[in-house]
């Protein structure tokens, strides 16, 4: 569904590289968890994705055509974004936030209603509460859900989330994030996930592309990283979880 | 009422429309450029430095420079459209650059989320970046309304009502309840669309960050009702003025309103409608009468020979006249006939310091000039006839001042100077009891009043026989006199008018 080739991003004029010579392919109905350090290049590669960036060199493919070539409003219109920060438009309220895409793609008031509604409550927002309200009256957990159900609203057949889930309490976190892979799975959406949460993707995705320094270093299943890191840092960023597990459970005895 | 007041507020309707008109279609005149030009600055960092940088320098060249060079460039023409041009340019700094940083404002987060869901550039502009930046280009409007307001009392000088009317021909005319009823109005006009503008830029800041519409009813229905408010005022006083068949004009200052006067009763009487413009400047006024946008006024003999024709030298009061009628012929005016008096600079002293010095003529001042001095308005001490007047006497005064004029009348009568350039019309001359002292070299040149008229005005023999009274009619003394009662006594000008047209009527 979607193919990076041999993609390269510099600002710098080739200085120094947000992403370099990147390739990796997403099926479709997949969720592919993209992680790594701050500033690996996450987010730029998902902009390339449905061009907010446009790579150095390299191509993008979407449902098998270079993204160069389709509309470019098309494209995004037909792409769900979740950024990194919500992105909400400060002067229009909820309700008029989620409606955005629809809207453009001349859906009618009342389908476009009832559709709020569904993906309101998908994030567990319930749509008449917070319909009227607007991004400043919203805690960052809520903008952000708010940013979940905009991204959905459309019914895209691909969604690109970064750090969807950043901002949330771990209880409201886990309920979403079983959510969202339930329909993520019936809708059989293609998904590409950045987050920092290794735990996360592990839970979450089919399989997880590790980022560091600008490139792919490994991607493949939880258990093929597990089992077969192909890099110091993969081992480490696997082991986390465990080693957390441990050091839980001996303060959890000690607190017995 | 107060008759002084009364005899104000009359002109109210009309001043306050030529302001409302004014102030309005700079200022939309100034959205509908600055805005759309903002924009494209803000999309181009290669286009927005140079084009500020315009607007700006525009700001910096005073108001009145601005006014004078557009009615330059429209080949003399005065009235509405230099003003309108001239402020419609003075407007577009604040909108624009306000436009700019309001663009610059909206948070790129924002403009990014716009981009990523697919809005195109046009749809992104109107639905998140205008809205977004819509209170800081209101607050730009705000500005710019409140300059334009002010600046429009400048239009007056290129012949355009407004309150300006007020204010010039008060200070002239030292009618200070109309400086007073002027200044008033313009300032109650700008807080009023402060007020208004106010409360429409409150609204966009509310609406900027998400308030909806019902809970802004109370301000939207203050700024509609302040908008109906405006519209009615413009209304109400936009009775179709018929339109006039001649125009009298005047420059700003006292002698030349009542003559203005005096020209256009006439030709009312002769059953033409006319319109009075004054206030505006020498060149300005020449030029106009030259376009035909004027038809009618006084200029002075020693004006057009020294100032248009710059001319040096003196070759006698005739001279000056036939030469200076020709010159103005040739330009395509119609010099009418000269009213009788000259109001020309004459060196004046206090009549007790004259006797105490013994000094009757400029040339006895020479010998004494060592130990005087003396004060003369702004031109006076820059004009050729002050050069012919220290060369031909060799006077060589201990100290030279310059003042206002009014302040140079009361300086030589307080006796901190002790010669002044008195005119030699004014009133003052005779209410400070000052004597002109005689210039036996002829180094001050005469400045005979007379009447030009434009070709429209000049070809109509009822406009002829209407100004023929008037024709070496007025007197040196009685021009004085008239100004006197202005500017000394403090009456209305139309007493004197009323005056003057007595003595106009006798000499028949
Ligand atoms: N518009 C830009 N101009 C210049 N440099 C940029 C720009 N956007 C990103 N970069 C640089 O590219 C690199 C990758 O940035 P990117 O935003 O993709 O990181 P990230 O992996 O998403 O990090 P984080 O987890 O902190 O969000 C960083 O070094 C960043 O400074
Ligand atoms: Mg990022």
């Amino acid at each position: 569904m979607i193919e990076l080739r041999h993609i390269q991003k510099t600002f710098d004029g080739g200085a120094s590289y947000a992403v370099f010579d990147t390739s990796l392919t997403i099926a479709r109905g997949e969720l592919l968890a993209l992680i790594g350090e701050s500033g690996s290049g996450k987010t730029t590669t998902l902009k390339m994705i449905n061009r907010l960036e446009e790579p150095t060199a390299g191509q993008v493919l979407v449902a098998g055509r270079d993204v160069l070539e389709q509309n470019l409003q098309e494209l995004r219109r037909n792409i769900g974004y979740v950024f990194q920060g919500a992105g909400l438009f400060p002067h229009h309220n909820v309700a008029r936030n989620i409606a955005a895409v629809p809207e453009l793609l001349g859906w009618s008031k009342e389908v476009i209603e009832a559709r709020s509604r569904e993906v309101c409550a998908l994030v567990g927002l319930p749509y008449d509460d917070y319909a009227l309200r607007i991004p400043s009256e919203l805690s960052g957990g809520q903008q952000q859900r708010i940013g979940v159900a905009r991204a959905l609203a459309a019914r895209p057949d691909v969604l690109l989330m970064d750090e969807p889930f950043g901002a949330l309490d771990p209880i409201t976190r886990a309920g979403l994030q079983e959510e969202f892979r339930r329909i993520q799975q019936e809708l059989q959406l293609t998904v590409v996930l950045v987050t920092h949460d290794i735990t996360e993707a592990m839970l979450m995705a089919d399989r997880i592309a590790v980022m560091q320094g600008g490139e792919l270093i490994q991607v493949g299943t939880a258990s093929e990283l597990l089992n077969h890191p192909a890099h110091d840092y993969v081992t480490q960023l696997m082991e986390m979880p465990r080693r957390r597990a441990e050091r839980l459970e001996r303060v959890m005895r000690a607190a017995e | 009422m107060n008759p002084v007041l009364r005899e104000q507020l009359l002109l109210l309707p009309e001043y306050l429309q030529g302001h409302l008109a004014l102030t309005f279609a700079a200022l939309g005149a100034g959205i509908a450029v600055s805005v759309p030009l903002g924009i494209i600055a803000s999309r181009s960092p290669r286009i927005r430095h140079p084009l500020l940088a315009t607007v700006s320098l525009i700001q910096t060249v005073p108001g009145l420079a601005i006014l004078a060079l557009v009615v330059a460039m429209l080949g003399g023409q005065i009235g509405f459209l230099p003003a309108f041009i001239a402020l419609t340019l003075y407007s577009m700094l604040p909108i624009m650059r306000n436009t700019v940083s309001g663009l610059e404002g909206v948070p790129a987060d924002v403009v990014e989320a716009a981009r990523g869901i697919g809005l195109s550039p046009r749809q992104r502009l109107w639905k998140v970046e205008l809205p977004l930046a819509l209170p800081v280009i209101v607050a730009g409007i705000r500005t710019a309304a409140v300059w334009t307001v002010g600046m429009a009392t400048l239009s007056t000088l290129v012949g355009a009502s407004s309150f300006g009317n007020y204010i010039f021909i008060g200070i002239q005319t030292r009618n200070l309840t109309a400086v007073t009823v002027g200044s008033l109005a313009a300032a109650g006009l700008a807080i009023l669309l402060d007020t208004l503008i106010g409360s429409l830029q409150w609204i966009a800041e509310r609406r900027a960050i998400g308030v909806g519409l019902r809970e802004l009813r109370r301000a939207l229905v203050l700024s509609i009702s302040l908008t109906v408010a405006f519209a009615v005022a413009l209304l109400v006083t936009l009775k179709p003025a018929p339109k006039p068949d001649f125009v009298v004009g005047g420059k700003p200052f006292t002698e030349q309103y009542i003559l203005a006067s005096v020209l256009a009763d006439r030709l009312t009487a002769a059953g033409f409608i006319v319109d009075q413009n004054i206030g505006m400047g020498s060149d300005v006024i020449f030029d106009a009468i030259g376009a035909g946008t004027v038809d009618l006024y006084v200029e002075y003999s020693g004006t057009i020979w020294g100032s248009y024709m710059r001319r040096e030298g003196n070759p006698g009061r005739e001279e000056i006249t036939d030469i200076t009628q020709a010159f103005v012929r040739e330009r395509g005016l119609n010099p009418v006939g000269l009213a009788g008096f000259q109001n020309r600079y004459a060196l004046a002293m206090r009549r007790d310091r004259a006797e105490e010095l013994g000094i009757v003529s400029v040339q006895d001042l020479a010998p004494l000039a060592g130990i005087l001095s003396a004060g003369g308005d702004l031109e006076f001490f820059g004009r050729s006839e002050w050069k012919r007047l220290q060369s031909l006497y060799n006077l060589d005064f201990a100290q030279e001042l310059t003042f206002d004029a009014a302040l140079m009348y009361t300086a030589v009568e307080a006796g901190q100077v002790d010669v002044i350039s008195a005119y030699s019309t004014d009133g003052r001359v005779a209410a400070y009891d000052l004597v002109l002292l005689e210039d036996p070299r002829q180094a001050l040149l005469s400045y005979d009043a007379m009447l030009l008229a434009s070709s429209a005005a000049a070809q109509d023999p009822r406009v002829a026989a209407a100004l023929a009274p008037v024709l070496g009619a007025i007197g040196d003394e009685a021009m004085r006199e008239a100004n006197k009662m202005v500017d000394v006594e403090g009456r209305p000008v139309s007493e004197a008018v009323a005056y003057l047209q007595a003595i106009i009527d006798k000499s028949k």
